[in-house]
Order: structure tokens, then C-alpha cells, then sequence
């Protein structure tokens, strides 16, 4: 069953900012292995939903569980390499494609080798020659490429994606997609990755979560978004799936 | 100089006043109350000075430079009310910057262990440290406001708040530092630094003048740097919790 053993269990979890509360009463899981994708409209909450998991930030109460642990008995280095995040902004340092493509191994006093730097930038579909480019020079799709081929430089085994295909046409998308879908294929990586197109998230996912006003409205086989139970979630669906 | 001829000297403040009630510049009010403020407060400095070196009494010496570090903390701690406990880290980095100067100064027998050098030039260390201070955290946080996406960024792939903070770091002590450095360079060409030019007005010897202003300009230099760097991380650490994560 996929409740066995998940690679991310959150527990009632409450998030708030200044007064305003993000997340309330989150409980739900990322199946182990599997890929589960998370929709709603912006706002929902799905990007803080990702970055408590990363560790960037903690809940007010609640627990969240990696690999059955508690979140706080991890170190917060080690959790975040082990529990990878592709952000929504795809921030670059300034500086060339490698040395963006580096940051992570260069973090841990490590370098990259050039071979290992053509091969990522090639498993997320650009050119090898793009190494010595400046970032400031990438189109946004490009961007969001290396974003994902330098979060895989961590070799994680749990991989946030956060909005990583917004700026791709379609044949860009279908080459991440299928980049993702293989990488959970090969290496068991479990993956949750946050998108705005349904289409997307039926396809992809094993696994969906749908999200509004900061709370879980329904979560189950991604199938449950071509018939969703609750009426709210069902207007959100109607018109942006066939 | 005498009473007289300062009175005399008053002149100087009579021709702005002539001239702004003629063509109506309403700047009467200002100049006279900044002409009465400077010969009051002045003049206030000058007796208490006078009864330090007097007295050469250690104590007092002391406390001149106590006062010192305490007004420019309060006028420093404004650029820094987003760092926890900025008050206590300038407090460190001025006396730090204080003890060492002079302990080198007084431990090598740069200059003697009198009121006349220890005062004035703990002066200008202190006020040169206040300003460096004043430098360093006004673009600190604007660093760290601007690159917060940079460093949530190398936070998420596993990086040290140290790592995180890093380059906006540098950046903000080069900043700070860089118009010391560079007002250095052009010395002497442009302007005759005050205290050069008040020593030889004095009577000093114009080399004699010159030999104490590079001491003078070597001891900022140093001033600067260490500002900057000590509360760069000194303040750093604050920006973070226990868990790594950066306080909003
Ligand atoms: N650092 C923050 N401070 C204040 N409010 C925030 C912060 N981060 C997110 N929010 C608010 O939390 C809500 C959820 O944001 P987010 O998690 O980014 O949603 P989503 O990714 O679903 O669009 C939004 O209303 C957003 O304005
Ligand atoms: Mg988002």
C-alpha cells in the first residue's frame, strides 16, 4: 500500500506569518517512490508547504516525519541535501552556468568535474556549451533547466520541484517530464512537484494533493481529479481539465 | 589666540547675517544658533580637556573615552535596529578597536602616555569607527534584503548561514572600507587633512605635521577594516536561528 512508509508524513501541521496563518491543519503524505504532484490556486500554500520539508522554514505545531524521523532530529545540512528543493523563483548566483551548476558541491569544499557538468546539463536539456555562459544571459526556461540539474547535484532522495516547468514550452516540458518521470524510475526517487497545469498533474502524478487557503482540500490516487468529492475543488477543476 | 580676536572673528558670522537679511534668505535664526551652539559647546570641550590634562589623571582619560564609545553607539545603533543586540556588538567593536589601537601606540612607544595624544586621537579612532560603523550597516541591510532569494537559495542546497550571508558580507565590508582607502590616495593633493593643517597653524614644524598626520592615516586604516570585519561577524549570526533558517 502506498500509506506504508512514506518519505513524508506531515501531522496536523500549522504554519503562520505575521497573524496570518499559511498553513492549518496540513496532514497528509508523499508516498515512498513514488511521484505525487500538489495543485491549487496561488496562495494555497504549496510553496511554504515545500520549503518546511526542505527545512528552509518550521511549522508552528505539528510534525512532519522524513523516512518516518522527525524533521527536527535531522541536521539541517543534511536534511537539506537529502531532500533536494528546485525553488519557484530558479534563483542564480551571479556568475557562469557552471559555476551555478557547482554551488552545491563547491558548498561542501567539493568541485565538479567538467565531465559530471556536461552530462547534468544534458540530462535537463541544454547544451554543454552553455557551461561558460553567464546566467544573466539564460531565458527563464533555461533557468529553470539549471535550476533543476544543479538541485540533482545533491543526488537527493526526496526532490521538491516548485512550479519548475512555468516558463517552458511545451516541447521543453514534455523533455522535463519525461526527465523527471525517468529519474523516480531509476533511482526510486520520491518526488512532489508543484505544478498549475492539472493536465500535468493527472499525467504525471501517482499521487495528488489539491490545496486552497492553506489547507488540504482533498489528497489521494491522481486520478481523484477527474471526479473530486468536494465541490469547491471540483469548481477549480472544472474547465482546466477535459 | 585671545578672547579679543575671537570676538573679532565674530565678523565671519555678521557678513552671512547681513547678507541673508538683505536678500532674504531666512537663514538668520540657523546661523545664529549654530555660531552660539559651536562657541558654547566648543568652549565646553576645551575646559573640560584642559582640566583632564591638568589633572593627568588616568581616570578621567578614561572616561573621555568611555563618553566617546557610548555617543557613538547611540548614534551608530540606528542604522542596525534590524541586527539582535546591535547595541552590545558596537559597544565591543569600538572599545576593541579603541584598546587595540592605543595598545599598540602606547606599547610601542609611538606616542606618550599623555591626555594631549591618548584624547585626540582616540577621537578620531572612535568617530572614524562610528562612521565605518554607520557604513557598513547601512549597506548590510540593504544586502540582505536584496540578495534574500540567494541566500534561501544556498540555504535549500544545504549551505551554512556563513555561506549563505557570505558574499553580501564582502560586499558590504568592501563598500564600507573602499571610501577610506580611496580618500588616501588622494591626500595632500587636493586639501590638507584639518588636523595637518590646525598643527602647522599651531606652530608645528610642517614635517613634524606630516609625520603625525601618516601615523594618524595609518591608525584609520586599520580603524576601517576592523570595523567593518568585526561587526560583519559579530552581526551575521543573528540573522539565523538554530535551525538554520533566516529570521524574517
Ligand atoms: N515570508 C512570507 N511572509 C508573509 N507571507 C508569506 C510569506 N511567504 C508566503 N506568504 C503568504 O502565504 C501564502 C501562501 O504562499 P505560498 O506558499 O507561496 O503559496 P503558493 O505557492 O501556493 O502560491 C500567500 O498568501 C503568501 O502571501
Ligand atoms: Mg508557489
Amino acid at each position: 500500500m502506498m500509506t506504508a512508509n512514506p518519505a513524508v508524513r506531515f501531522e496536523s501541521v500549522n504554519f503562520s506569518r505575521e497573524e496570518m496563518h499559511i498553513l492549518r491543519h496540513v496532514t497528509g503524505i508523499f508516498p515512498k517512490g513514488r511521484i505525487t504532484t500538489v495543485v491549487g490556486p496561488s496562495g494555497a500554500g504549496k510553496t511554504t508547504l515545500f520549503k518546511l520539508c526542505n527545512g528552509l522554514e518550521s511549522p508552528d505545531d505539528g510534525e512532519i516525519y522524513i523516512h518516518d524521523t522527525s524533521i527536527h532530529s535531522y541536521n539541517p545540512v543534511e536534511l537539506r541535501r537529502s531532500v533536494g528543493i528546485a525553488l519557484q523563483k530558479a534563483t542564480m548566483v551571479s556568475g557562469t552556468v557552471e559555476k551555478n551548476l557547482a554551488l552545491p558541491l563547491q558548498l561542501q569544499g567539493k568541485t565538479l568535474s567538467h565531465e559530471r557538468a556536461g552530462e547534468l546539463l544534458d540530462v535537463a536539456g541544454l547544451d554543454a556549451s552553455f557551461l561558460k555562459r553567464d546566467v544573466k544571459d539564460l531565458s527563464g526556461g533555461q533557468q529553470q533547466k539549471l535550476s533543476i540539474a544543479r538541485t540533482l547535484v545533491n543526488q537527493p532522495d526526496i526532490l521538491l520541484l516548485d512550479e519548475i516547468t512555468s516558463s517552458l514550452d511545451s516541447v521543453s516540458r514534455q523533455d522535463i517530464e519525461n526527465l523527471i518521470t525517468s529519474i523516480n524510475r531509476d533511482y526510486g526517487t520520491t518526488i512532489a512537484w508543484i505544478t498549475h497545469n492539472l493536465q500535468q498533474a493527472l499525467t504525471i502524478g501517482d499521487y495528488t494533493w489539491v490545496m486552497m487557503d492553506g489547507e488540504v482540500m482533498e489528497t489521494g490516487e491522481s486520478s481523484l481529479l477527474k471526479e473530486p468529492q468536494n465541490e469547491r475543488v471540483k469548481q477549480f477543476v472544472e474547465g482546466e481539465i477535459d | 589666540m585671545s578672547y579679543l580676536t575671537l570676538s573679532i572673528s565674530l565678523l565671519f558670522v555678521i557678513i552671512p547675517l547681513v547678507l541673508s537679511k538683505t536678500l532674504n534668505l531666512g537663514l538668520e535664526k540657523d546661523t545664529t544658533i549654530a555660531a552660539i551652539r559651536s562657541i558654547v559647546q566648543l568652549l565646553a570641550v576645551g575646559y573640560v580637556l584642559q582640566f583632564v590634562f591638568d589633572s593627568e589623571n588616568m581616570v578621567y582619560i578614561l572616561l573621555m573615552v568611555v563618553l566617546m564609545i557610548a555617543a557613538a553607539t547611540h548614534n551608530a545603533q540606528k542604522k542596525g535596529v534590524a541586527i539582535k543586540g546591535i547595541i552590545w556588538k558596537l559597544i565591543v567593536t569600538f572599545t576593541f578597536v579603541e584598546v587595540l589601537t592605543q595598545g599598540i601606540l602606547l606599547g610601542l612607544g609611538i606616542t606618550p602616555p599623555t591626555a594631549q595624544y591618548i584624547i585626540p586621537i582616540s577621537g578620531m579612532v572612535v568617530g572614524n569607527s562610528m562612521v565605518l560603523a554607520i557604513l557598513f550597516l547601512n549597506r548590510f541591510t540593504s544586502e540582505i534584503e536584496t540578495h534574500q532569494d540567494k541566500t534561501e537559495l544556498i540555504l535549500s542546497l544545504g549551505g551554512t548561514p556563513k555561506q549563505a550571508i557570505h558574499s553580501q558580507l564582502i560586499a558590504s565590508i568592501q563598500a564600507s572600507t573602499i571610501p577610506t582607502i580611496e580618500s588616501q590616495k588622494t591626500i595632500g593633493l587636493v586639501q590638507l587633512p584639518g588636523m595637518m593643517s590646525g598643527q602647522i597653524i599651531a606652530g608645528a614644524d610642517p614635517v613634524q605635521a606630516v609625520l603625525f598626520q601618516l601615523l594618524v592615516l595609518f591608525l584609520l586604516l586599520t580603524t576601517a577594516v576592523l570595523t567593518s570585519i568585526m561587526l560583519g561577524y559579530l552581526s551575521y549570526p543573528t540573522l539565523f536561528n538554530q535551525r538554520m533558517q533566516l529570521l524574517k
